[in-house]
């Protein structure tokens, strides 16, 4: 009696818990590989941060932020000029990369016809973008900036064309995943009312999708401030002892700051390197924490 | 106007009443049409970037094979300047140590992530992942000369490495590619349906035969074209291997040594004093060309294999 009442709990508990079968060694080694690999990356981060940090530690002043380069005085050499020209630069990308990143996706999504081969062949080229190295979109900008006749080396407008066109493929796929979670209802509610294909997407569309948007926005736009490759393409100098004064201004910014002098074997510029380092890993994961708040804040699930 | 919008998931709008909607859209509304064609334009500069990409390479490349004939860079000799051959070769072993690196840890982590987290868990831990490919890959470079190279192999592993060498830039390369090759398996594992998992599960599997007898095999392309999409990462990759693996020409496949690879001579030469025009920088374009085509090739391979898997299910 109180044997079958025991095997009866056990099965009831093997049955409810489905666990059981999951505690053998074997599957104990495994579930641990699989916590072993999720943590390892976040691990590398921990220990990168941690590492940079301590070796820029001693130039968290003021000097890093509001002086320029020295060549004098490493030890007060500062990333005015690079802190500014990512942030000009940021701006220009955006205003190149988002309208037209926007009005790329709304055509695919809500206008286009997908059985036409053109509309097909914009599909697959875009994912073809999308995965090409950003140091080709370098050599592009160069050959944009030569066909217009700007022979300068490292200006505004070529840093901004190139990490403008880097992203603008990044843009344009988060805003055609945001466009198409808006549901077909809201645009069947539009059309009945007798509003325009234009008309649905500018009111009821856009406005639905503008969380996923500005998301995918902020996240390609963290992508272009952090790097460097398309910059040295152009030329982009590394140190540049002047603020940013328009399109045409030669500019530096804080990635080719870095790269410029981890070369350098001083040890007070590569404490200056590390500090740098921190200052634009603050303005990168700030912009990715930024965009992570906005999914979950303000993300609607249908 | 209805053809147009019955092509997504919901029903034809004008299904029941034909003629009313055939009315409606065949009025001409110029604002609309005009809209329309801008919008079109902004989605064409797509394409007219892919070929503004190959005819700006192609000038200088037609340039400089005009003076250095093909077998001089398309040789493995490294006592040849122009030899594009050892560049490609660095490429490949430093791919080879990222891929081993990443493929492993970014299957793990979505194999973790699709099979064995909660909703909640995978809310945190996916952005987590997703962190990693966040990092500038310059920040990423300068960590392997500061920290992998010096504290990491030669102090605690002790190996006999050079200032710059292939292992450390792979290494690093690896966990910046963890991400890619994640997201894209964990859509793949994900996509297998419930069905096959519960099968299993009554046949007597447990969690972990599951996942690797049932949802893996059922989701190999996908995971291929997420190895696949990892490899052109890495290919592709500039900032890391500039700093890290070196910039000297060295055909070897000794992961210890310095060597310099495709993205690391482009970044070298246009950083350097070429004058514009000359032979050494229009070889710049010839190996951007060379990379442009490897990267399209895999992209390419990587494109038919999603396909394949969204097609089985």
């Amino acid at each position: 009696m109180s044997i079958a009442a025991t095997t009866a709990r056990e099965t009831v508990q093997i049955a409810s818990a489905g666990r059981s079968r999951d505690r053998n060694p074997a599957s104990m080694v495994f579930l641990g590989a699989l916590w072993f690999s999720l943590f390892f990356g976040v691990m590398v981060l921990v220990v990168l941060i941690t590492d940079t940090a301590i070796d820029g530690a001693g130039r968290f002043d003021a000097n890093l932020l509001t002086r320029y380069d020295s060549t004098l005085v490493p030890e007060r050499t500062g990333f005015r000029a690079g802190i500014l020209g990512t942030i000009w630069l940021m701006m220009f990308t955006a205003l190149m990369a988002v309208p037209l990143g926007i009005a790329a996706a709304v055509y695919l999504e809500e206008f286009a016809d997908s059985q036409k081969w053109y509309n097909r062949f914009i599909e697959v080229n875009l994912q073809n973008l999308a995965a090409v190295p950003a140091i080709v979109y370098g050599l592009l900008a160069v050959a944009v900036l030569a066909i217009v006749g700007i022979n300068t080396r490292g200006v505004m407008l070529g840093g901004a064309i190139a990490l403008a066109l880097l992203i603008l493929p990044v843009i344009i796929i988060t805003t055609r995943e945001a466009v198409r979670a808006v549901p077909e209802e809201i645009r069947q509610g539009s059309y009945a009312l007798g509003a325009t294909t234009w008309q649905t997407t500018w009111r009821q569309v856009l406005p639905s999708a503008v969380p996923g948007i500005a998301t995918g926005t902020i996240l390609g736009l963290s992508r272009a401030i952090g790097e460097a490759a398309p910059l040295v393409m152009l030329g982009l100098y590394s140190s540049v002892r002047f603020d940013p004064e328009g399109l045409m201004s030669a500019i530096t910014a804080l990635p080719i700051q870095i790269y410029g002098l981890s070369s350098n074997s001083q040890e007070a510029y590569r404490e200056a390197a590390s500090a740098a380092i921190i200052v634009l890993l603050v303005m990168v994961l700030g912009l990715n924490g930024l965009a992570i708040f906005i999914r979950n804040k303000f993300q609607r699930s249908w | 106007m209805s053809t147009n919008i019955s092509n997504g998931a919901g029903p034809s709008l004008g299904a029941g009443l034909p003629g009313a909607s055939l009315n409606l859209g065949k009025r001409s509304r110029p604002a609309e049409s005009a809209i329309k064609s801008a919008l079109f334009g902004s989605a064409m500069l797509s394409v007219l970037i892919t070929f503004g990409i190959i005819i700006a390479l192609i000038q200088p490349v037609l340039e400089f094979f005009g003076e250095i004939p093909l077998g001089d860079f398309f040789t493995f000799d490294e006592t040849e300047t122009f030899a594009v051959g050892p560049l490609i070769a660095a490429t490949l072993v430093v791919t080879v140590i990222a891929l081993l690196v990443a493929v492993p840890l970014g299957l793990g982590a979505a194999m973790y992530l699709s099979e064995y987290a909660s909703k909640r868990a995978r809310k945190i831990l996916k952005p987590t992942v997703e962190l990693l490919a966040g990092v500038p890959s310059v920040v990423y470079g300068f960590f392997a000369v500061v920290f992998v190279t010096p504290q990491l192999l030669q102090d605690i592993l002790s190996l006999e490495v050079g200032f710059t060498n292939a292992l450390a830039a792979g290494l690093v390369l690896g966990v910046m590619i963890i991400p890619t090759v994640a997201s894209l398996a964990e859509d793949a594992f994900s996509a297998v349906p419930q069905a096959l998992r519960q099968g299993s599960l009554a046949m007597g599997a447990n969690r972990m035969q599951t996942t690797l007898r049932v949802v893996l095999p059922a989701a190999l392309s996908g995971v291929a074209a997420a190895v696949v999409l990892g490899l052109s990462r890495a290919v592709g990759e500039t900032m890391i291997v500039t700093l890290a693996a070196g910039s000297q020409r060295n055909l070897s496949i000794d992961p210890r040594e310095g060597m310099q690879t495709m993205t690391g001579f482009m970044a070298t030469t246009a950083g350097g004093e070429n004058p514009v025009g000359s032979t050494s920088y229009n070889m710049l374009f010839a190996v951007g060309l060379t990379l442009f085509v490897i990267t399209l090739v895999i992209n390419m391979i990587s494109i038919a294999l999603v396909r394949r898997y969204r097609q089985a299910y």
